[in-house]
């Protein structure tokens, strides 16, 4: 009996340790070290909740530890027995209470944050956002950037310290935008658009890609997000102005085929011809490819990790 | 069609799974041939209609799930393990996480705790059968032949790939063609028949048949969870029903209600998969709060802590789960407002979760408390359950949800709770309950082996999964970067662990069939509540003499006022039905009806439906009433079983 006591701390103690060391390793943790205003109010709203939460651990398992130790029946036991005991009124509206008001204290930041998240951040306030549509197909990203009359496949250049507005769609299955570093996922939905705010505030190369499962080549359906400095933004901008070659309706067709392909880059938008955010743009890929999505690509492992070289996007 | 698009061809994998089914199903039919048993497995167990029988096939049938869905669960970690691996690709992979997902929840939980209601509830409220005997047989025979059917899918024409939630439009015709989807919808739609079934019968025979004397407030905490449990399956299996049909009529039909093409609104499946999948999540875990509950108190020799207050937030949590699926997409862009409602509500079913912890934890209070291995897994589920829950929370919370949503943040929340309360469970109940069933203890040296490498396992396995969550890992890719690695490799190993504990649990099923010693009585652990009154074997009747109930926790009453269940004087004749083979074949037709209709080959399948008609015409013209078991050869048995 005494052995199996022992092992019960072990354990305890066992994973107490794993809990301490995987915390340690915690603020290199990309969601937990935010690039910008975004995914910093959402890393905010996840420590104040760990704060909470991680009292209400430390008292469950005090609680539990201390109750199992003292009544162990087992030779020799002083603790008092009361088979009887059933209910404590007292104590009942305590523990009832507790958690409201830790639900409360929870509920408040979360809303305000949420309307918070459905404006552009305002730390950039002073400047219209950016406005890039990220328009997914199985199982590529486009990024068409309307005001700027340029579309990329596959990668995505924003300038730092500016909002962007993605307006997400999807011109066949649902995706998500995600690019953890700067904050949290949207979906995208063929007709329909949702509007997502992010912003970044280092310059760097982040990650991105479709978080929502939409079938065999979804592992892959990744992007690299180039921030840089907006006159860095407006020189990458301008030479793809100058040198990607014009996207054509065809070659657009062509590229909604489900399979995968490299970074591109184009002088033109899709959006000159088709919204898939909007109800007529819906069928727009299935009525060309319905016969493409019965293939199989036979992925395996180690094809297409990553879109090219990250210095070198957008030359095929 | 030819053969080679019949059967699913191309895999090594496969083909070994082929040979080991053709290999199994062979020595089996060998074994029951040699042995000459077939007269026995059709009368003793295809035709019986006793809830105890059926339960055990019930929980048989889950175990053989559990390895299935389980294996799914270890090739996965194996792929995920290092970086280069290359052992499943990604179609395979898709295809065994949607398995594993699938069978896990209708084919492995949910009958694994209707399984233990089975045995367990009958006996609890001092009734002899459920209400409807027959129909409790047509459960168990749909959902077997519905599991069945998921799982030929491996072998033949090809398994589901679209996940266990299968989204349209990715899980619409066009997007997965071929047989596999339809697998998933027919193998639901089967199984749930028996599970709507069974959500009304048991409500039925705890509303009408307790024993005289106990009262809504004096039934035993497990009774009460199924009771309320069943109230949610009526509400909730319907929306399946629909969603699961309408998806059906789109696929095979060309109808347009979850599609791209024709105005189609692909998002109304995810919104009824949800409206029935919220609930679903406390079809499964409510049972288990019972199973701890009734675990706990008999092992703390103590009643339980806030009896009424338990049953209250059961009720509560119940009703709440009907009114937070939204936050199961957060992030499909309902507004701030529409999110702010749900992630309130969300987060409120933690206060009475949260009640339910500090009672378990208040019963431990001046008890007893002697640590059995059923004891074990339920001690075992207050902290781990406690770290599920709060990350639930954090789930619950949308505005931080938009980062956690679809990463292993979530996959580690879920199967968080799922395994530390319904597995966990599970297995607490199974070991509580075993002697009832079989007559002999699960072995506890043994037992304790296998809770130790599960538990541990369990931790090393998913506490991970939360960091790589955060950072930035998706669900369901069938390749790591080399940034997850550490943690990944760590996950695996934890997992193979679970993998072994299970293994080891099983062998003890074996080992304690040898040498376990032989039950005596009926109450191998100081029992409190109802079924331990009853004699070990259990008769088919339960109960000789219906028991009369004063107090809660009716036998450890009764045991302390030294009285007995039992008075030969006042046994009578009891009414008991009759077995039959109807429910096994009307089951087996609808098999053979819904297979035809996963390849579309529709007149095949009206055929089978016509018959499915005939077969329910005959029933409603069946004037069987049953037969009664006189009181010499009840007295007979009585004896023999109580040692008198």
């Amino acid at each position: 009996m005494r052995h199996t006591r022992k092992h019960l701390s072990k354990g305890l103690v066992f994973i107490l340790i794993g809990l301490i060391l995987l915390l340690s390793g915690c603020s290199e943790l990309t969601v937990l070290d935010p690039k910008g205003p975004v995914a910093e109010s959402q890393r905010d709203l996840i420590l104040y909740s760990l704060i909470f939460l991680l009292g209400v651990v430390a008292v469950v398992f005090s609680l539990f530890i201390f109750m199992v130790v003292k009544y162990r029946d087992k030779p020799n036991r002083k603790a008092e027995y009361k088979p009887d005991l059933h209910g404590n009124r007292t104590i009942e509206i305590i523990w009832t209470i507790i958690p409201i008001m830790i639900v409360t204290s929870l509920s408040i930041p979360t809303i305000t944050t949420l309307f918070d998240l459905e404006e552009p951040p305002e730390s950039s306030a002073e400047q219209e956002p950016l406005v890039i549509h990220a328009t997914t197909a199985d199982w590529k990203w486009f990024f068409s950037y309307p005001e700027q009359g340029i579309e990329t496949v596959n990668y995505l250049h924003i300038p730092t310290d500016r909002g962007i507005e993605f307006h997400l769609s999807s011109a066949d299955s649902m995706t998500a935008l995600w690019i953890p570093a700067l904050g949290g996922q949207k979906y995208n939905m063929a007709g329909m658009e949702n509007i997502l705010y992010l912003q970044a505030d280092e310059t760097g190369v982040f990650q991105g890609r479709n978080s929502n499962f939409n079938g065999e080549g979804f592992a892959e359906q990744t992007f690299k997000v180039h921030a840089e400095s907006s006159s860095d933004f407006q020189d990458w901008v301008e030479s793809t102005q100058n040198s990607a070659p014009e996207l054509t309706q065809e070659k657009y067709d062509s590229l909604l085929k489900p399979e995968l392909v490299d970074t591109m880059a184009f002088s033109s938008t899709h959006l000159e011809w088709v919204d898939h955010g909007t109800k007529d743009g819906m069928d727009y890929s299935i009525e060309r490819h319905r016969d493409a999505f019965a293939e199989q690509l036979e992925l395996k492992n180690g094809q297409n990790h990553e879109h090219g070289p990250s210095g070198e996007e957008g030359e095929e | 069609m030819g053969l080679d698009e019949f059967f699913v061809t191309g895999e090594p994998l496969i083909y070994a799974g082929m040979v080991a089914i053709t290999l199994v199903s062979g020595a089996i039919i060998f074994l029951l041939t040699y042995f000459k048993k077939w007269k026995w497995l059709w009368r003793e167990w295809l035709t019986t209609v006793d809830h105890k029988r059926i339960g055990i096939m019930y929980i048989l049938s889950a175990l053989a799930m559990l390895f299935r869905a389980g294996s799914d669960a270890l090739m996965m970690r194996t792929q995920l393990a290092f970086p280069d691996m290359n052992f499943l690709n990604a179609q395979h992979y898709n295809e065994i996480f949607t398995t594993h997902g699938t069978i896990m929840i209708f084919f492995m939980a949910m009958p694994f705790l209707i399984g233990l209601m089975n045995i367990v509830v009958p006996q609890q409220i001092g009734a002899r059968d459920f209400a409807f005997p027959y129909l409790n047989a047509l459960s168990f025979w749909s959902f077997f032949f519905g599991a069945m059917l998921f799982n030929v899918s491996f072998v033949i024409g090809g398994a589901p790939d679209a996940g266990w939630t299968s989204y349209t439009p990715l899980a619409g015709d066009i997007m997965s063609q071929g047989p596999g989807q339809n697998f998933y919808l027919l193998a639901l739609q089967l199984s749930g028949i028996g599970t709507l079934a069974t959500g009304i019968n048991l409500m039925v025979t705890i509303l009408k048949m307790r024993a005289p004397g106990m009262t809504l407030f004096k039934m035993p905490i497990f009774t009460w969870s199924t009771f309320i449990t069943m109230f949610i399956i009526v509400f909730a299996f319907p929306i399946l029903t629909i969603a699961l049909a309408l998806m059906t009529i789109d696929r095979i039909f060309g109808s347009h209600f979850f599609t791209l093409a024709g105005e189609g609104l692909p998002m109304m499946w995810a919104n009824l998969f949800w409206m029935w999948g919220h609930p679903e999540v406390y079809i499964v875990i409510l049972p288990a709060f019972g199973i701890f509950s009734e675990v706990i108190a008999t092992f703390a020799r103590k009643r339980l802590f806030g009896y009424t207050v338990m049953v209250w937030s059961i009720i509560l949590i119940a009703g709440l789960s009907f009114l937070v699926w939204v936050h199961h997409f957060f992030t499909m862009g309902a507004g701030a407002f529409v999110n702010s409602i749900f992630s309130v509500t969300t987060m409120a079913i933690a206060i009475p979760t949260g009640v339910k912890i500090f009672n378990w934890l208040a019963t431990l209070y001046k008890s007893r408390i002697r640590t059995t291995t059923a004891m074990m897994w339920a001690l075992a589920f207050i902290p781990s359950f406690t770290i599920g829950g709060i990350t639930g929370v954090m789930l619950g919370m949308a505005a931080a949800d938009y980062q956690f949503h679809n990463s292993y943040f979530l996959i580690a929340h879920f199967h968080y709770v799922l395994i530390a309360g319904t597995v966990f469970g599970c297995f607490a109940g199974l070991v509580y309950w075993y002697p009832k069933m079989f007559g002999h203890k699960l072995n506890e040296r043994i037992g304790k082996w296998a809770f130790w490498l599960f538990v541990i396992g369990f931790h090393i396995c998913f506490l991970p999964q939360y960091f790589l969550g955060l950072d930035g890992m998706p669900r369901r890719v069938f390749h790591i970067v080399p940034e997850w690695f550490n943690l990944n490799v760590i996950s695996t190993i934890g997992a193979f662990g679970m993998g072994l504990g299970f293994a080891v649990f099983v062998y003890n099923i074996y080992y304690s069939y040898r040498y376990s010693e032989r039950e005596q009585t009926g109450d191998p652990w100081d029992g409190r509540t109802l079924e331990w009154a009853t004699p070990t074997p259990v008769p088919e009747y339960n109960f000789a003499v219906v028991p009369h109930v004063k107090e809660h926790d009716a036998y450890w009453d009764m045991k302390q006022k030294g009285e007995t269940i039992y008075d030969e004087s006042k046994v009578e004749p009891i009414h008991m039905p009759n077995s039959t083979g109807q429910p096994f074949i009307m089951s087996a037709i609808m098999f053979f009806a819904s297979f035809a209709l996963v390849f579309e080959w529709i007149w095949l399948a009206v055929a089978g439906l016509v018959t499915i008609l005939v077969t329910m015409g005959i029933r409603s013209f069946d004037y069987d009433e049953g037969r009664h078991i006189d009181v010499e050869e009840i007295k007979q048995t009585e004896r023999s079983a109580r040692g008198l």
